[in-house]
């Protein structure tokens, strides 16, 4: 599981080295392999009776996890926003 | 926004040819999609070392606010664990994983599918999906609620790009530099989590 992570850093490493040159296409091709994957994700779920038969729940399932997800994160955020600002009464400084 | 729907597209696309067996090869039990995963993990690492002018950038942040990912990451993972607890077929572990996309659908939705399989990737590419959206509707309510920091951690992984421009209108021109220093270590944790969260 761990090997796409180290291909990762091997990138970086190569990046890195490159970083003279102006590597433009890499975005394009980051694009086209995404499309890739989630095309074959999409022959997966397509090909699988079970999702597809299940994809309303799924949608709800998806939709309850976003929910407590946004709401968690957005708590923490008020937190950190509370010790750094309210607290010392420096609301809107940054 | 034109780039999401044709990712979403080609999604669809996919969905339809399965549905109706248009390829006569079955992807599944090929390695086709690991090797694609490898090579695009080669690619965003690539990108990531060939910029240094992004790190460079971040000289001028409140050292206070490095603090603002970790919270993020927190809060996502607390609210997918008390959620998890109402969804009894789901384990702690698989919420975590689809909440660790951060919004970063295309690629978390590739990686818990190579790990967990189609129906658990499914749901990471709704819910990271749906993530973005209601960060762009709800980013007014949320700095209101929440205050001004809540629509980056709302975000997640994309505040560096897509949820930026929301993200500059609603909680000021002053948040741009820690929206994109937040999107970006959001963005990097990604494939370290979901991985971590798959595998335990």
């Amino acid at each position: 599981m761990f090997i796409v992570i180290g291909i990762m850093f091997m990138g970086i490493l190569l990046g890195f080295l490159l970083r003279q040159q102006k590597l433009s296409d890499i975005h394009r091709i980051i694009t086209v392999l995404i499309w890739l994957l989630l095309f074959l994700l999409g022959i997966d779920v397509g090909g699988n009776q079970k999702i597809i038969q299940g994809l309303h729940t799924l949608g709800m399932e998806a939709l309850a996890i976003t929910l407590a997800a946004v709401l968690g994160s957005a708590m923490a955020a008020w937190a950190l926003w509370y010790t750094l600002y309210k607290k010392k009464n420096k609301e809107g400084r940054i | 926004m034109k780039g999401s729907l044709i990712i979403v597209g080609f999604f669809i696309l996919g969905a339809l040819c399965g549905v109706y067996h248009l390829i006569p090869y079955d992807f599944t039990q090929s390695k086709l999609s690991f090797y694609a995963l490898c090579a695009l993990m080669f690619c965003v690492g690539i990108s990531i070392g060939n910029d240094p002018q992004t790190l460079r950038n971040f000289r001028s942040l409140n050292p206070r606010l490095v603090f603002l990912p970790v919270m993020t990451i927190l809060g996502t993972l607390a609210g997918c664990g008390i959620v998890s607890l109402f969804l009894s077929h789901r384990s702690i572990t698989d919420c975590m994983a689809v909440g660790s996309g951060f919004g970063y659908y295309s690629l978390s939705s590739i990686f818990i599918t190579e790990y967990k399989g189609a129906e658990l990737g499914t749901i990471a590419l709704l819910s990271n999906i749906l993530r973005e959206i209601i960060t762009l509707l709800f980013a007014p309510l949320l700095v209101r609620w929440f205050g001004n920091l809540a629509p980056i951690s709302s975000g997640g992984a994309t505040t560096m790009d897509t949820t930026l421009p929301v993200i500059t209108r609603y909680s000021g021109q002053s948040f741009v530099v820690v929206s994109i220093f937040h999107g970006f270590v959001v963005d990097f944790s990604v494939p370290f989590l979901v991985t971590l969260f798959c595998s335990i």
